[in-house]
């Protein structure tokens, strides 16, 4: 590894896979805050198993970057030397966890969009993505039940609950518009076929999260996708205290072997 | 782990409140937990305790249905429950690490590991639970600080190396505890300890591979490691349980073949594993007084400090507040959750009919 922040290059294929690797990093560091501390055992060992997966895609993405980069990169180099403006996640993935409602709102706005971008990613062109895809489609389905099913417990549980779900999905909404757009520098692998477009996914996206939210009896908020930036790596306050903590050790040790 | 939680996660709503029947699930109980001899006799007819130990002499395991003495099934609840709040509270300062680990291998390493510690304490939680106790009441036992868990756990993790030194040392330490429970007479209990000692024993080789990396690192690696052998050694050796002569408890848990082997004894085998890895690892041991005795084959150790382990087991240790403090948050912040499940259950129960 080297001692210093690394530079990305501007192949539009590597920042494709960094921003969704760097998605799945950013999400499952959230979920793994939770360890020892949910509110009950079995979702401590719920949301480590949601956070070990996403991480599982962080790193196989990291790695395929990696190749695609050629400039001798490696997983731990992409994740922990890299300065935030280089880091390419959605702001929805960063913002801070909240209560286990907020938690639970997020991984069902993401996760209902990564089961159908992840079932399209099946089909790429690109047959390392594909691969990637055919095992990341089984992990997110189950990361969708889990908490689509916590997301009408809590909507449908008490009035306390009820309140915390809806607060939690007013809160975040505002960031989950990002995802259902393309950046510039993706048409040409989307017209070749190795990316798939996102916004031909928002209005089934948008149908599956109407249908949960029913379900549950919470309210989509009316206000606009107003927040986006992250892909560009211009990021929120939370980011840069989550990278001090994600990248503390190979900043204060550079280059030492862990 | 995917089966076991999509298991767990159907009965979650169910089972939280009125106890996971697991029945096939589940050492941090340092030698504490035995029951006073009187007792035994205090319960049952005398033909019924011979026909009892008979079982016990004769190897036979115990099941859940089984007749048993009122002490036995008490000394058990105790014991698994006390091990299964060690489990939960254990995953706090390795929990500690998870945000900070240094490469994305050790970071997920670590959480699986730290999410099999939890595991551990479902699994025991639900062996005591073949015993008639809950797991809603056995927790709030811990909360409410009436009940133990293992002194180890009321130790700091403030450098990375003391992820290394929890692997190598306290799950070597509690590995050496639980091989001998996999033979415990009691069914439950001994299948859920034959499960969690694979676990812990991938546990001990990793924390000392951990080691292994920092002992051939740079030389404030080298010192980071020498530093945590140097806090985690004694309090190791601590979990074993107060020395043989000061346990006047131990001898119904041997008679019913609970335990079988001495607090010492465990510790000596403890000792004489782990001293030739530090070897190798080239860190040294804390101990002036430690040498190999060449006629029985042993490491002699130096004195252990038995007052730092009653001032900890009291709850003056470095960290007994924050364990019970965080334990305490979790589940206070994590009430309107379950009351949630609760509420959203029971109206689809009244919808359903
Ligand atoms: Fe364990
Ligand atoms: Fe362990």
């Amino acid at each position: 590894m080297p001692a210093t922040s690394i530079a990305l290059a501007t192949d539009p294929l590597l920042r494709f896979i960094l921003r969704r690797a760097d998605d799945a990093l950013v999400l499952g560091h959230r979920l793994s805050e939770w360890c020892g501390h949910a509110p009950m055992l079995e979702e401590d060992m719920a949301l480590a198993n949601i956070a070990l997966d996403l991480l599982g895609q962080a790193r196989a993405l990291y790695a395929y970057a990696g190749v695609v980069e050629g400039a001798g990169h490696d997983e731990d180099a992409y994740a922990y030397l890299r300065d935030p403006a280089d880091y390419l996640n959605l702001l929805l993935v960063e913002q801070p966890n909240g209560d286990f409602a907020r938690t639970i709102v997020r991984v069902w706005l993401y996760s209902a969009f990564m089961d159908l971008w992840w079932q399209r990613m099946t089909a790429s062109k690109d047959a390392q993505l594909a691969a990637i895809a055919a095992r990341a489609v089984k992990e997110v389905a189950y990361h969708l039940r889990h908490a689509a099913a916590w997301v009408v417990r809590l909507g449908d549980g008490t009035p306390e609950s009820h309140q915390r779900a809806q607060a939690g999905l007013a809160l975040l909404w505002p960031y989950a518009g990002e995802m259902l757009t393309s950046e510039p520098d993706e048409a040409a692998l989307i017209a070749a076929g190795v990316a798939c477009d996102p916004e031909t996914l928002r209005a089934p996206w948008l149908g599956r999260v109407k249908a949960v939210a029913a379900e549950a009896g919470i309210s989509l908020p009316t206000t606009p996708f107003s927040q986006q930036g992250g892909r560009r790596g211009h990021h929120g306050e939370a980011m840069g205290h989550l990278l001090a903590e994600l990248q503390y050790m190979q900043r204060t040790y550079p280059a030492a072997q862990w | 782990m995917h089966l076991l939680l999509k298991f767990i996660d159907f009965c979650k709503i169910v089972s939280y409140f009125s106890g996971l029947n697991l029945k096939d699930v589940a050492m941090y109980t340092q030698g504490l937990t035995h029951e006073p001899e009187a007792a035994v006799h205090a319960v049952g007819d005398e033909a019924a305790l011979t026909r009892f130990q008979a079982r016990i002499d004769g190897e036979q395991r115990i099941e859940p249905n089984d007749a048993m003495p009122a002490a036995y099934r008490r000394t058990l609840v105790r014991q698994i429950s006390q091990h299964a709040h060690s489990e939960i509270v254990g995953m706090l300062p390795e929990g500690n690490w998870i945000t900070r680990a240094p490469t994305l291998r050790r970071k997920v390493a670590l959480l699986a590991k730290v999410q099999d510690e939890c595991g551990h304490g479902l699994y025991l939680y639900a062996a005591a639970e073949t015993l008639d106790a809950t797991r809603e009441q056995l927790y709030d036992d811990l909360l409410a600080g009436k009940a133990r868990y293992s002194s180890i756990f009321n130790y700091p993790t403030p450098t990375w190396a003391d992820i290394g030194a929890i692997g190598w040392l306290v799950d070597g330490a509690a590995l050496m505890n639980q091989i001998p429970l996999c033979r415990c007479s009691y069914g439950p209990y001994a299948r859920a300890m034959i499960r969690v000692c694979k676990e812990e024993s991938f546990h001990q080789r990793q924390g000392y591979e951990i080691m292994l990396t920092l002992a051939r690192g740079t030389p404030a690696q080298q010192r980071m490691a020498q530093d945590a052998l140097n806090r985690w050694w004694w309090p190791c050796l601590m979990m074993f349980g107060p020395p043989d002569g000061e346990s006047q408890h131990s001898d119904t848990s041997t008679l019913w073949k609970i335990k079988r082997f001495s607090n010492d004894e465990l510790r000596q085998k403890f000792i004489d594993a782990t001293v030739p890895q530090a070897h190798f690892l080239g860190l040294t041991i804390p101990d002036a007084a430690l040498r190999f005795d060449e006629a029985t084959g042993h490491w002699q150790h130096g004195a252990i400090d038995w007052e730092e382990f009653r001032q900890v087991l009291a709850g003056n240790g470095p960290c007994n507040n924050e364990r019970m403090a965080a334990r305490r948050k979790a589940h206070d912040e994590g009430a309107w959750v379950r009351e949630a499940a609760l509420a959203h259950a029971s109206k689809q129960a009244k919808r359903a009919a």
